[in-house]
């Protein structure tokens, strides 16, 4: 870093400036130019179609019974879905990191599926799995639940999305923790369990927040694999993403386009909230761990 | 005694066994429960009345034409996002400048997009009533020589395949450059500098040092990129206007298209069958993941060794 702030300083000819390395000009300016045709103007686009409503035209859309219960069963189901995923997401990257097991390599490998499975193929399978007369679906049925086609299906589908994020946000801070730290306590008489709930996990907490928005995020716009999975009933199984995909097929575009105005404002929101918790986390690591 | 301290001294340090044991067990549940049960219950569903239908529904040219699709997709958006990468991860890693933090946060934008919101906002700027749509519907015409241009030589975008490219560039927009721009950042600029006062030229430094450090990053970001290409639904659901391809012409379904329209029309083994080939795709991207993952590992390492 120094040694080319030098070179720029030292090789400063008048007022131009001179690189050594080449190239700033065109791939900056490629980078600039793919960015706002594929990403800036089409998102800008969506802003721009919303203002051909008025604002009261624009309240009563995106605050219409209808989008009401849609706002709430997706907060809902992801919240729901994020959390559970905290919990167990946490017990696998700690298993994964602390303990042998046979199969270790293959259950670390198969975390990502989420990611790596098209959700349109995890839909039709957890809808198929989860209905009455499917795998695991039947194993409720003698219990009254019905999974798949209701809210709890939705939920289902969110935190199979979901998993990999808190594992794969809390496993590298996990794998850096100082084992030092522990022994310390040990030794000035912690048992296991005070060892964990009061040194180990307000260590790993800001990555396990990190994980955690970041999975209400991804939940919170998840479309394919939930649309097999609930029954697509306004005010009861509708998520936001899927009403905004019946209005569009309404051709109700200044509808689909208001509620997207929301969901964008929201999804930056959340953005610049997981932005903030990394920087925190990282700060905090680096306080922690130096 | 020391029999004896080896009893005591790691009880403090690690959990009693039948913890130890609990927490693997409810950990292998759950991964089991949410994922191995799914990747075996497609296979099942897919192979259920025979090998014979199984491999009709792949052969089918219905499945065909979206095979070929989703090649084509992923094959023009792969290769674009790829140099977007490289040429993002050049300008931010190798230079200064600023604003350089709104730039890498405006790259990971399409990343918290609803993939429904990826399609819609194609459909805005593309479709009849978007900004470049067809000249006559549109309610103001903003580039009225590119729409009669696109007009007149009868070019879709929306419901044809440039939207379904488009709606898959957005969606792995950020893949390469994501990878390769940490990379990058970490490696400094040192060795280029090297490179160019020795006498190298750009293009020397840049295929003989640049990409030999991070040509498995690079592979790493390529592979997620291609995954969510071939497997992208919700965003290439809204620009399609599913027109099912045949044996001569090209529709606009996706393999994932395809697999919904099966399943719609309660053909699920059919649907299953056609999932089976998208969930291959994806068991091969987590094993070339987890190769890659200890080749970078393996590199690292050894590079260690040798500066030490």
């Amino acid at each position: 870093m120094n040694t080319s702030s030098e070179i720029v300083a030292t090789r400063r000819l008048g007022a131009k400036k001179f690189r050594v390395l080449p190239g700033f000009k065109l791939t900056l300016g490629y980078t600039l130019f793919y960015l706002s045709f594929i990403v800036l103007i089409p998102l800008a686009a969506t802003f721009w179609k919303s203002s051909t409503l008025s604002w009261a035209q624009f309240w009563q859309v995106i605050t219409s019974p209808v989008a009401l219960a849609a706002y709430r069963l997706s907060f809902g189901a992801s919240f729901c879905a994020a959390l559970v995923n905290a919990i167990f997401g946490l017990i696998v990257a700690w298993v994964l990191v602390r303990y042998n097991f046979f199969g270790k390599k293959i259950v670390d490998s198969l975390v990502d599926l989420p990611f790596a499975l098209p959700t349109a193929v995890a839909g039709i399978t957890l809808a198929t799995l989860y209905a009455q007369n499917g795998w695991i679906g039947q194993l409720f049925v003698p219990f009254g639940i019905k999974i798949s086609y209701t809210q709890l299906g939705v939920f289902v589908a969110l935190t199979f999305i979901g998993l990999p994020f808190i594992v794969r946000t809390v496993q590298p801070v996990l794998e850096d923790f100082d084992s030092e730290i522990e022994e310390a306590a040990a030794s000035l008489g912690a048992n296991r369990w005070q060892t964990f709930w009061r040194v180990i996990l307000p260590t790993l907490f800001p990555a396990l927040l990190t994980g955690f928005a970041l999975a209400f995020a991804r939940a919170l716009g998840e479309y394919g694999s939930v649309v097999f999975i609930s029954s697509n009933i306004p005010m009861k199984t509708q998520i936001v993403p899927l009403l905004i995909m019946t209005k569009l097929e309404e051709f109700d575009y200044a509808g689909a386009t208001a509620l997207a105005v929301v969901m964008l404002v929201i999804s930056f929101a959340l953005l610049l909230l997981i932005n903030l918790l990394q920087w925190w986390s990282n700060r905090h690591n680096a306080t922690n761990l130096a | 005694m020391s029999n004896q301290t080896k009893i005591n001294a790691p009880n403090r340090l690690t959990e009693p066994p039948f913890v130890r044991g609990l927490l693997i067990v409810v950990a292998l549940i759950f991964i089991a429960l949410f994922l191995v049960v799914p990747l075996i219950s497609v296979f099942a569903q897919g192979l259920n009345k025979g090998f014979g239908v199984y491999f009709a529904a792949i052969r089918d040219p219905l499945a065909l034409s979206a095979i070929e699709l989703t090649l084509i997709a992923a094959g023009i958006a792969v290769p674009l996002n790829c140099l977007f990468g490289v040429s993002a991860a050049w300008a931010i890693a190798k230079f200064d400048f600023r604003g350089k933090n709104i730039l890498l946060t405006l790259i990971d934008l399409p990343f918290s997009v609803s993939p429904v919101i990826s399609g819609l906002i194609y459909v805005l700027v593309f479709g009849a009533q978007g900004w470049l749509g067809l000249y006559e519907n549109a309610d103001k015409p903003w580039f009225p020589w590119l729409q009669n241009w696109l007009n007149n030589h009868d070019i879709k975008i929306i419901f044809a395949v440039p939207g379904i490219v488009l709606a898959t560039i957005f969606v792995t927009f950020p893949f390469v450059a994501r990878e390769l721009i940490p990379l990058m950042q970490a490696q400094g600029r040192n060795e280029e500098e090297a490179a160019r006062v020795l006498g190298a030229s750009g293009w020397q430094t840049f295929w003989r040092v640049t990409l030999p450090n991070v040509k498995w990053g690079l592979l790493y970001g390529v592979i997620l990129c291609n995954a969510r290409a071939m497997g992208e639904f919700g965003a290439v659901s809204v620009v399609s206007g599913h027109i099912r391809g045949s044996a001569g012409s090209l529709g606009t379904n996706t393999i994932p298209l395809h697999v919904e329209i099966l399943y719609n029309e309660y053909n699920f083994t059919g649907a299953f069958a056609v999932a089976s080939l998208l969930t291959f795709l994806a068991l091969i991207t987590l094993i070339l993941k987890t190769w890659v993952e200890y080749k970078n590992r393996k590199l690292s390492a050894d590079d260690a060794d040798f500066r030490r």
